[in-house]
């Protein structure tokens, strides 16, 4: 009599996975980078071809790198909660601008706006290899000593800034 | 105007299906005739409505009304017009439509055809029905619904996404989807039965015929699905184990046993309620599949946008479904009884053995396509670390496959030469002694004929001439018995067609797996960069890089290759592959050029431009790659040939005569016999 | 003079033909390439997921595949190339799952669970024997049996012999 049971069991587990699964997203990949050492890189300034972007030069202060493109529809979404939040100058964010081409990316900028302090121009993408990057947009959190402290995949909403980065930026301050 | 005349009459189509789930059910549980006699014309009522509203869907689609935002988002004045109609269902709430207007043609079906059932049954199939078509007309209504306005309306839309701009997609959704809704039939039997307490031979006779033709199409639906995404996707794969594939996938192999299964209980009256629970676990999981595909819960390239509130209500309809009939399952079954009993090796057991066989199959492609989904799950609660992340994909499925479709094909042989109730193991094996043999020969030296050896490839051939031989051995002892005056065709055709279909399907395997193991084992390709003038050499056959042309399309750019096919320096063919980049969604799109035959493709694909005017250019030769999906073709013809089979029309015919005179249906009919042939008279 | 131009022409056209030759692999080094494919053919696509780098066509795809080249080219072996987006990208980007933790539970699985239903079908039908109790017919009841299927059919022989074989 009992076995008859079985299959409605096996369905109620089912459906409690099935049902958690609904708030996770799937395609997100955990990167290994977690609190190791934010990779080194010296890239152009986006606007000022004769300055230069690097980590090691931004020791002793929490920071955001953000990196984004030209033609990455998801970061225009973010991109009005990154400038309304950049306004408020809690944390400085700076800019990882992918795979673009000078032209397009500075007339985004200009045509939306710009809340990044500095941007490094990673043409080629090779920078974002060594960042793990896969998709865009994606932001890196990093603290005075220049380590990795959370990486968040896909675009930046309110909620995300509020609950999630914030909280952890904070702390990192002290 | 016509947008709202379409929503409305979705409106008007859901109070019909609630009247339609609720009444009848009760009628049949209370025994009001009125009632009972609602259901078939409150379910045509309701087909006419559904019909009316994708009609208005389909007129502004034609129409380029981009005043509704479903039409704006997918579609394009300079589309052409079949993709415009077509178009409809290329996207979540369209397709949802159209799953509904499917599931209002099979409950059409049903109250067309089932005159010869008792009232109380079709009552409570088209009541169960309607509940369903309640929760799909609930969800479109309030969270998909396609006919929302866009104001002010866009200027021109969005475009159909260009992958979805092919000939494949005027048939493969609605063919697949037929399948997929169509399970529900089987669905409604196998609850109504439960319903009514009564589950025995008689209930599997008529709900065979519903649940084959429904496979059928299954069959063809995932054929095409396969084949479009081979000519298309620009590099000739045909299974990807997607969890969208997957998800018609299990349907597919619950139905197979479900075919089985009903085989069983119809003819010996044995394993009803593994019958009924295959029933279900193949609606089932049609329903989980459309859960999976559009909720956003796993990654895949061929998911609708995926949106977790709707994931939720097609997970909370699922619960509901599924979790009712598995309580009533577990109520009503145990009360169904264990019909004859059978010997350790006998058809029946032989069957039953095939079904625990495409069960772990379905059960296997299910836990591979979740695992990830587990996983995630449990380390968002914190039972796994966040490295386990995993994913499963093509490698996994393929080695876990073939063991378990290894046993399903020695047992196709087997099965059915052997007894009813008790078979004959020493004379099954003498019978099968000569094809066993021969096939372990071929499958031996054939590797090494057409090119080299491997052991899977011997495997594959091993299995197939198993089958093929089990085949002809079954047909040449069957045509033997049959009288010898007339011609061999006469003969052939006089023979019960179920059996000819059977036969049929299983040739259909052998051919797939022929075509599987061939190009598998002995597909070339390279990628090469080519100048003008290069040729590249593949599977003896010579092509040569002809430059590329600009084309304008309706609604793209193209450039087009230009590839000369040669074989022994004699010209064959000049194919043109194409790198198109449509005007609205920029996206660049491969279209392959496949020079088919039957034996071999010779599929060339453009890849990039190199400068100076070459190209990288991939070209393949794949061997019998057409017999993957000619052996899908043969399988679903062995379904149709099945169920032509005389008896379900005499059947028919009969129970019809024993309405119309009043006479009592409990009594199981007596067991339908062909007229004899000529051929199988006795002098 | 015409037949002076149907030789240049003749030439001409050979010449060119002799220019046009046997294309090159896109890497330009068949060993290159088939060390390229057959390490992507390891490496998953992260934006894809379900493909390898090597079928996947997306633009990370693209660019993981020039990286591996230039890696390949710089002296890595297979090992430290695999180790070098490892450590960049996480276990993830392994395309075969190792046999371990979590994994071997799913390579086992299905094993598992057909050996169940092995035997769950096995002590079913035991089982079943045991409970439904053939009873045989009487004297009587058997001379009805075969009245019935003789009217039937007509023949009661046909029935006997195509018994076993009706799907």
């Amino acid at each position: 009599m009992m076995r008859f049971l079985i299959p409605l069991v096996v369905f109620v587990v089912l459906v409690g996975f099935l049902w958690k699964g609904l708030a996770l997203d799937p395609s997100e990949v955990p990167t290994p980078l977690l609190n190791k050492p934010a990779p080194a890189f010296k890239l152009q300034e986006l606007q000022n071809a004769s300055q230069t972007l690097s980590p090691a030069n931004l020791r002793g202060k929490v920071w955001l790198l953000n990196v984004w493109a030209s033609w990455c529809v998801s970061c225009r979404e973010e991109h009005p909660v990154l400038l309304r939040y950049s306004r408020s100058g809690e944390v400085p964010i700076y800019g990882l601008n992918y795979k673009d081409t000078r032209d397009d990316a500075l007339r985004w900028l200009q045509q939306f706006g710009n809340p990044y302090v500095a941007n490094g121009f990673d043409t080629d993408g090779q920078v974002g290899i060594d960042y793990g990057v896969y998709g865009v947009p994606e932001t890196y959190v990093i603290d005075r000593q220049g380590v990795i402290r959370h990486k968040h995949i896909g675009p930046i909403t309110d909620a995300v800034w509020q609950d999630e980065i914030m909280p952890i930026v904070r702390k990192l301050k002290g | 105007m016509i947008p709202e005349i379409g929503h409305f009459a979705l409106i008007v189509a859901l109070c019909m299906a609630l009247v339609q789930g609720t009444l009848p059910l009760v009628g049949a549980a209370r025994g009001i005739p009125r009632w009972m006699a609602l259901a078939r014309p409150v379910a045509q009522g309701q087909f006419v409505f559904v019909v009316i509203s994708y009609a208005c869907l389909t007129y502004a689609f034609i129409h380029s009304d981009f005043s509704v935002l479903y039409v704006a988002e997918h579609s394009n004045s300079a589309l052409p017009l079949i993709y415009r109609i077509a178009g409809v269902w290329g996207g979540h709430e369209g397709s949802l439509l159209l799953w509904i207007l499917m599931l209002s043609i099979w409950m059409l079906a049903v109250t067309v055809f089932s005159r010869h059932l008792p009232e109380e049954m079709v009552a409570r199939v088209l009541g169960v029905m309607g509940l369903v078509s309640v929760g799909f007309l609930c969800f479109i209504i309030f969270t998909s619904d396609p006919f929302q306005r866009l104001l002010p309306a866009a200027p021109d839309g969005q475009d159909l996404n260009p992958l979805l701009q092919d000939p494949g997609l005027a048939i493969h959704p609605p063919m697949l989807y037929m399948g997929y809704v169509g399970f529900s039939v089987a669905f409604a039997f196998a609850i109504a039965a439960l319903l009514g307490g009564k589950l025995d031979a008689t209930w599997a006779r008529w709900s065979r015929p519903w649940t084959t033709v429904a496979w059928m199409f299954l069959t063809c639906g995932i054929a095409l699905g396969s084949w479009w995404s081979y000519y298309v996707l620009g590099w000739g794969g045909w299974w990807f184990w997607d969890p969208v594939e997957n998800a018609s996938f299990m349907p597919w192999l619950v139905g197979t046993a479900l075919i089985h299964s009903l085989a069983v209980t119809e003819k010996r009256g044995s394993f009803k309620s593994w019958t009924v629970l295959l029933a279900i676990f193949a609606f089932s999981l049609s329903l989980l599949g459309t859960f999976l595909v559009r909720s956003g819960v796993l990654t895949s390239v061929h998911s609708f946008a995926s949106d977790p509130k709707r994931g939720l209500f097609i997970l909370i309809f699922l619960v509901i479904v599924v979790g009712s009939s598995l309580m009533l399952y577990a109520w009503r079954a145990p009360k169904v009884g264990l019909g004859g009993s059978f010997a350790m090796v006998s058809r029946e057991s032989l069957l039953l053995a095939n079904n625990v066989l495409f069960t772990t199959a379905a059960a296997t492609v299910l836990l591979g396509t979740l695992a990830p989904l587990f996983v995630d799950a449990l380390v968002a609660v914190g039972v796994l670390g966040p490295t386990n992340k995993i994913s499963v994909g093509a490698p996994y499925f393929n080695l876990v496959f073939v063991p378990i479709m290894f046993f399903a094909v020695f047992l196709m042989a087997v099965g059915p030469i052997a007894k009813w109730k008790k078979a004959n193991v020493p004379e099954m094996a003498a019978r099968l002694k000569w094809g066993g043999v021969t096939s372990v020969v071929i499958a031996v030296i054939m590797p090494f004929l057409l090119g080299h050896w491997s052991w899977l490839v011997s495997l594959g051939i091993l299995m197939a001439f198993w089958i093929i031989f089990a085949v002809a051995q079954g047909m040449w002892e069957r045509l033997q018995r049959t009288r010898s005056d007339r011609s061999w065709l006469g003969r052939l055709a006089g023979l019960p067609k179920s059996f000819l279909g059977m036969q049929l399907a299983h040739l259909g395997v052998a051919v797939f797996i022929l075509g599987v193991t061939v190009i598998g084992g002995y597909e070339v390709g390279k990628d090469v960069r080519m100048n003008i003038g290069d040729t590249v050499e593949v599977g003896g056959y010579t092509f040569r890089f002809d430059g590329v042309m600009s084309v304008p399309g309706p609604n793209y750019q193209a450039s087009r290759g230009i590839i000369k096919v040669f074989k022994d320096g004699v010209p064959l063919e000049e194919l043109h592959p194409e790198k198109r980049v449509y005007r609205v969604q920029r996206q660049p799109m491969t279209n392959a050029a496949i020079d088919s035959g039957l034996f071999r493709h010779l599929f060339v694909a453009l890849g990039e431009p190199v400068g100076n005017g070459s190209w990288s250019v991939r070209v393949y030769y794949k061997p019998l790659v057409s017999w993957i999906w000619l052996g899908c073709v043969m399988m679903a013809l062995g379904g149709l040939l099945a169920i032509s089979d005389r008896r379900y029309r005499t059947l028919a015919r009969k129970q019809r005569e024993l309405l119309k005179s009043g006479a009592d249906l409990d009594v199981p009919p007596t067991t339908p016999k062909p007229a004899l042939t000529r051929a199988e008279a006795k002098p | 003079m015409k037949q002076f131009f149907a030789v240049l022409l003749m030439l001409f056209a050979w010449s060119v033909h002799a220019y046009a030759k046997e294309a090159e692999p896109v890497m330009g080094n068949e060993a290159l390439q088939e060390r390229v494919m057959t390490l992507a053919g390891e490496l998953r696509c992260l934006v894809c997921q379900g493909e390898s780098l090597a079928e996947s066509h997306s633009d990370f795809a693209k660019d993981m595949l020039s990286k591996i080249r230039a890696l390949i080219e710089q002296g890595k072996t297979n090992q430290e190339v695999k180790d070098y987006l490892v450590a960049r990208y996480g276990d993830f980007i392994l395309y075969r799952p190792p046999f371990s933790g979590i994994t071997a539970y799913i390579w086992v699985a299905p094993f598992v669970l057909a050996v169940a239903g092995a035997g769950l079908l096995i002590f079913n039908i035991r089982r079943r024997r045991e409970r439904v109790k053939v009873t045989p017919l009487s004297a009587e009841e058997q001379a009805r049996v075969n009245s019935l299927l003789k009217e039937d059919t007509g023949d009661s022989k046909a029935v006997m012999a195509s018994e076993g074989d009706r799907p």
